[in-house]
């Protein structure tokens, strides 16, 4: 009876996490298919190109990304932008530095992002783990293990499901938003459909042929959140396709030394359980 | 009572004998290893070997994680994401030491169940139980204090609320409170001497566990029977035991290897799931998350402390809640003198087994309560699982151990043993009449 219930009792512990998430409640939250999800899902770098691009010419004029490295935009398993346009786009940031004239200068590829809180807004660089999108049922965060926490799937939601009312309070206007807890928040709706122009491939010192049979899909508000969406889950965990890689190899591992152990342990045992060995 | 009898260490060579009249500390590493442990015990005896191993693996990772972590207020977020991506396999050492407490915990809740269901906190055991109480205190505060570290919006507001608690005592709580911040709020001060705990308590627990295994090495492990080993003489004693090396080192770390596939299934494909994404906000004195609440091992006892809403006597419902929340586990601390039952192992005790198993389940009805807002029927279920919990402890198992009648034991281990591994089943080791079992076997690796 014991035994059998360990089984029971060591699921219900994986099950029933602190999560306890979300009581006055998020709203309205989508599942999106990221290529990112599961144990297997990478990055398209594509995907983050495009959401990098959403973020610099859209969300940078109120968002930081305080803890996010230009070179981490480098990283292979991540937007793999090449040298040359990371010191490019650094370059368009200006830093803070004592040991500048002025106390600032252009930013470099080893600098981190500049924070940004000129209109009061949170920081982006974790926000896609910050956030849940899913919860239940019952608070019970099983829906968790197979849709994901649902960071990212926010992030979208959020971006998408403005329902156009307006309301002030107190001298600041509010806008109706089924995804935020509450129903109200302050930003106003940022993506409409074509605010970027999607490049077809990324300027200064790319691979053409990287970009070979690359066309950009049409830039709709929805493709838009997607793709942000997808860039700050990246920016969240830049070594996340690093870490599952890792787990793979050490899940081999451990699974190929239990094994051994296993067999080690029954054949150790064999004459004391009187068991031909 | 005196240990089971066994062979013991015998210095041979020159150089063996002149350390050992110096300092015998061959002689105990070789007794400890090769300790006589009962040869029935089922898979539910590997947890102390886990618990083990995730003390090191916290120590270990906690000991690298302090190189690159920052205790002040304005830099402890930014130093946990500058491990989270510019140390070489940070994110695996944060990972692993926050889901490892995880992990621990999982482990010494299983652990506890085992002692409460097979009886092993009782009479030789008393002393090895209240050290495990002990040693799962100092792992409640190092975890509590842990979790601050990382200075984010549950970490601050976890403290606020926790540190808050003190002040329910009467007289001396607010000065109490004030003492413990540092200040008049929860502020570098604290960061910083709960960083300092952090990093003390885990070696306290250390010698906790030397101290638990020291005792339980003196009374000899509990087994499934909960029928005590026999003593009579070394050969005696062989029926009922193996020695622990090899036989429960294979065994344990058979399993250990197991739980570490899952373990690495966490720790890489989902490290994030079982905390909490308000973590990753830094903390913000001036914005209170819409629902503070622990991480998941403190749920239960959570629930425990908002459940009392109502004021008794002149004990309002603040300090009632504190005060039944740390009385859980005093009363748990005192469970040896409260079961009465004269049987030790659960498996005899068909009464107790329900009460048992409602136990277990109350405890993770508890754990959900803890993770719910206390509104609509959350305050009246923690309600009623406070009282099971405190019930359990103090009217059910006194009387049961008194009414109960038990079901017949074996008379030995050996005899359990032969019942699950019968003596003509392999034929190739006949033991002899005396039911000796293969002396050879056992024997062998000793030497």
């Amino acid at each position: 009876m014991f035994r059998k219930s360990i089984m029971a009792l060591a699921v219900s512990l994986a099950l029933a996490p602190a999560g306890a998430l979300a009581a006055g409640g998020t709203g309205y939250v989508d599942d999106i298919d990221f290529s990112f999800e599961g144990p297997f899902g990478t990055f398209d770098k594509y995907q983050l190109q495009r959401g990098f691009q959403v973020y610099q010419e859209i969300c940078s004029g109120c968002h930081g990304l305080k803890y996010l490295a230009f070179r981490d935009l480098g990283r292979m398993d991540g937007p793999a932008f090449p040298p040359a346009q990371i010191k490019a786009i650094a370059a368009e940031y200006t830093v803070l530095d004592d040991e500048a004239e002025d106390g600032e200068r252009a930013g470099l590829p080893s600098d981190l992002f500049p924070g940004n809180d000129s209109a009061g807004a949170p920081d982006l660089t974790l926000m896609a783990k910050a956030r849940a999108g899913f919860h239940g049922p019952s608070g019970l965060l099983i829906n968790q293990l197979f849709k994901g926490i649902g960071g990212p799937e926010y992030i979208y939601s959020l971006l998408t499901h403005y329902n156009g009312e307006e309301q002030e309070v107190g001298g600041s206007v509010l806008y109706g938003n089924d995804t935020m807890a509450g129903g109200w928040i302050s930003m106003s709706q940022p993506l409409y459909g074509d605010d970027v122009e999607f490049l077809t491939y990324t300027a200064t010192g790319t691979e053409a042929e990287d970009y070979d049979g690359y066309t950009p899909p049409e830039a709709t508000q929805e493709q838009l959140a997607e793709d942000v969406a997808a860039f700050l889950m990246w920016a969240a965990e830049p070594a996340m396709v690093e870490r599952k890689e890792a787990g793979f190899r050490n899940l081999v591992f451990v699974i190929i030394l239990a094994t051994l152990l296993y067999f080690t342990n029954k054949k150790l045992w064999a004459p004391i359980k009187r068991k031909p060995a | 009572m005196a240990g089971i009898p066994h062979e013991h260490y015998e210095p041979k060579t020159g150089i063996e004998k002149w350390l050992h009249r110096r300092l015998p500390i061959v002689a105990i590493a070789y007794d400890t290893l090769m300790i006589p442990t009962p040869k029935n015990l089922n898979w539910m005896w590997i947890w102390g070997i886990i618990l083990t191993v995730c003390l090191v693996l916290q120590i270990v990772t906690g000991i690298v994680l302090v190189m690159h972590y920052t205790p002040h207020v304005d830099h402890a977020f930014a130093s946990v994401e500058h491990i989270m991506r510019d140390v070489n396999g940070g994110w695996l050492l944060r990972y692993a030491h926050q889901n490892g407490a995880m992990l621990f915990f999982a482990a010494v809740y299983l652990h506890i169940f085992r002692g409460l269901y097979y009886g092993s906190y009782k009479e030789p055991r008393e002393v090895t139980w209240i050290i495990g109480i002990l040693i799962y205190l100092a792992m409640m505060a190092t975890a509590f204090m842990g979790y601050v570290l990382p200075w984010g919006q549950m970490s601050f507001w976890g403290a606020t609320v926790i540190t808050n608690l003190f002040s329910a005592l009467p007289f001396i709580g607010e000065p109490l409170v004030e003492w413990l911040w540092g200040g008049f709020a929860v502020d570098n001060a604290l960061l910083n001497r709960f960083f300092s705990l952090h990093y003390l308590l885990p070696f306290v627990i250390l010698g906790l566990v030397v101290v638990h295994i020291w005792a339980f090495h003196t009374t000899g492990n509990n087994n499934p029977t909960g029928v005590e080993v026999r003593r009579d003489s070394i050969e005696i004693a062989k029926k009922d035991t193996v020695p622990f090396w090899p036989y429960y080192v294979i065994k344990d770390l058979f399993a250990l290897a197991v739980i570490l596939a899952l373990f690495v299934i966490i720790v890489f494909f989902m490290p994030n799931f079982l905390g909490h994404p308000d973590n990753y906000i830094e903390a913000n004195a001036l914005a209170t998350p819409a629902h503070i609440v622990p991480e998941w091992y403190f749920l239960p006892f959570y629930a425990i402390l908002r459940a009392i809403t109502f004021d008794i006597l002149f004990i309002d419902s603040k300090l009632g809640g504190v005060l039944a929340m740390f009385g859980a586990i005093v009363v748990m601390a005192l469970v040896p003198w409260l079961d009465t039952s004269r049987v030790r192992s659960g498996r005899y005790r068909p009464q107790f087994k329900w009460w048992f198993w409602i136990f277990v389940a109350n405890f993770f009805v508890l754990m959900w309560c803890g993770s719910q807002p206390a509104e609509g029927l959350v305050p009246t279920i923690s309600l009623l699982g406070t009282i099971y919990w405190f019930g359990y402890f103090l009217v059910i198992l006194p009387l049961l151990g008194l009414t109960e009648k038990p079901l017949p034991r074996p008379a030995t281990i050996e005899d359990d043993f032969d019942e699950h591994y019968p003596v003509d089943g392999g034929g190739a080791t006949a033991s002899s009449s005396g039911g000796r079992m293969p002396p050879s076997t056992v024997a062998t690796p000793a030497e």
